[in-house]
């Protein structure tokens, strides 16, 4: 005789997220924006050792950070990070910039990531450079200032969804 | 203690000496800086070596007011903290970064009524005035909570692991 068992409440599947920031404001923003993750896997890629205590007990990848000027920088930062996301394969990328986020937005798109870049808070009167240089591998394109949103009548323009404070 | 910050990258002695001045000119001794990779040697100011995340963040904490670069990190950890912040941009022109990005910042988060902003010496003066009195609590500082405003957490979520 079979007994009935109560079904088990839909349980949303664990995804796993990387979370690109280079330092100082970069990380500081990515860190407001990680609770949005809440029960998810979030492994972070930043570019020096002391933010490690930022995160106590959470994976984390530590890169070097390039200008777009210092191409061997960029060539070996292009490197490390699509070795991160063949071995991580995350199911979304988030950035809030700026060089290793681009790297990590362009591979993770071409890969079949989600990702998203999040402008940061210190571009008011335009988009960031790396911001429009991931423009069209960025699914999710925001800006954290409304006017700049609506200055784009074309709809082309970045998402303004709110701010990181 | 008044905690002076232009993040660890690159220096800026326009502001260093701006408020070294000052503290001379005050007989200010609880003054700590961080003044960069720079070979600047303050007179009144006293350097700190380079603080890890944790131990610039408690100095912060301890600190009843913060004079800093506009840059995102310091100032988003002066609001957090609810400590009053005076930023001065580094200017692009005088190669204290790549371009006048600061400028913007701190203007606009000086009219949103979150930072104190000085463009110019003098004015630099006056608004230290300012902080000193939000510092002494007659007018408190500005404050953030801990995360992202819900609406961006809300959308970040709902596209990267929301269902469907």
């Amino acid at each position: 005789m079979s007994e009935t068992t109560p079904k088990p409440p839909a349980v949303q599947r664990r995804r796993k997220i990387l979370a690109v920031a280079s330092g100082g404001g970069h990380w500081v923003q990515l860190r407001r924006l990680v609770p949005a993750f809440e029960g998810h896997e979030v492994v972070y890629v930043t570019i020096n050792e002391v933010y490690k205590s930022d995160v106590p007990g959470e994976r984390i990848y530590i890169v070097n950070d390039a200008t777009r000027w210092d191409r061997l920088g960029s060539a070996k930062l292009a490197l490390r990070i699509l070795w991160i996301l063949l071995k991580e394969r995350p199911h979304a990328v988030v950035s809030t910039g700026a060089a290793p986020g681009c790297f990590a937005i362009i591979f993770g798109r071409l890969l079949g990531a989600k990702t998203v870049w999040l402008d940061s808070v210190a571009n008011i009167e335009q988009m960031s450079m790396s911001g429009v240089m991931v423009k069209r591998y960025s699914q999710l394109w925001l800006t954290q200032w409304q006017h700049l949103a609506e200055a784009d009548a074309t709809g082309d323009g970045p998402e303004f969804a709110g701010k990181v404070f | 203690m008044i905690f002076v910050t232009v993040g660890a990258q690159m220096p800026f002695d326009r502001l260093i000496t701006w408020v070294d001045d000052w503290a001379t000119a005050h007989e200010r001794s609880d003054i700590q800086a961080q003044i960069g990779p720079s070979d600047l040697e303050p007179r009144t100011l006293e350097v700190l070596p380079f603080l890890d995340p944790q131990a610039f963040r408690r100095q912060m904490e301890d600190a009843t007011a913060i004079v800093a670069h506009a840059g995102m990190g310091t100032i988003i950890t002066a609001l957090e903290l609810g400590v009053p912040i005076l930023v001065v941009p580094r200017l692009g022109k005088l190669d204290e970064t790549r371009n006048d990005h600061q400028v913007a910042t701190a203007k606009r988060l000086a009219e949103d009524g979150l930072v104190l902003a000085a463009y110019g010496e003098a004015e630099f003066a006056a608004q230290m005035e300012v902080l000193e009195r939000q510092a002494s609590g007659e007018r408190g500082a500005a404050r953030i909570g801990a995360q992202a405003s819900h609406s961006l957490l809300a959308r970040v979520r709902e596209f990267t692991v929301g269902e469907g």
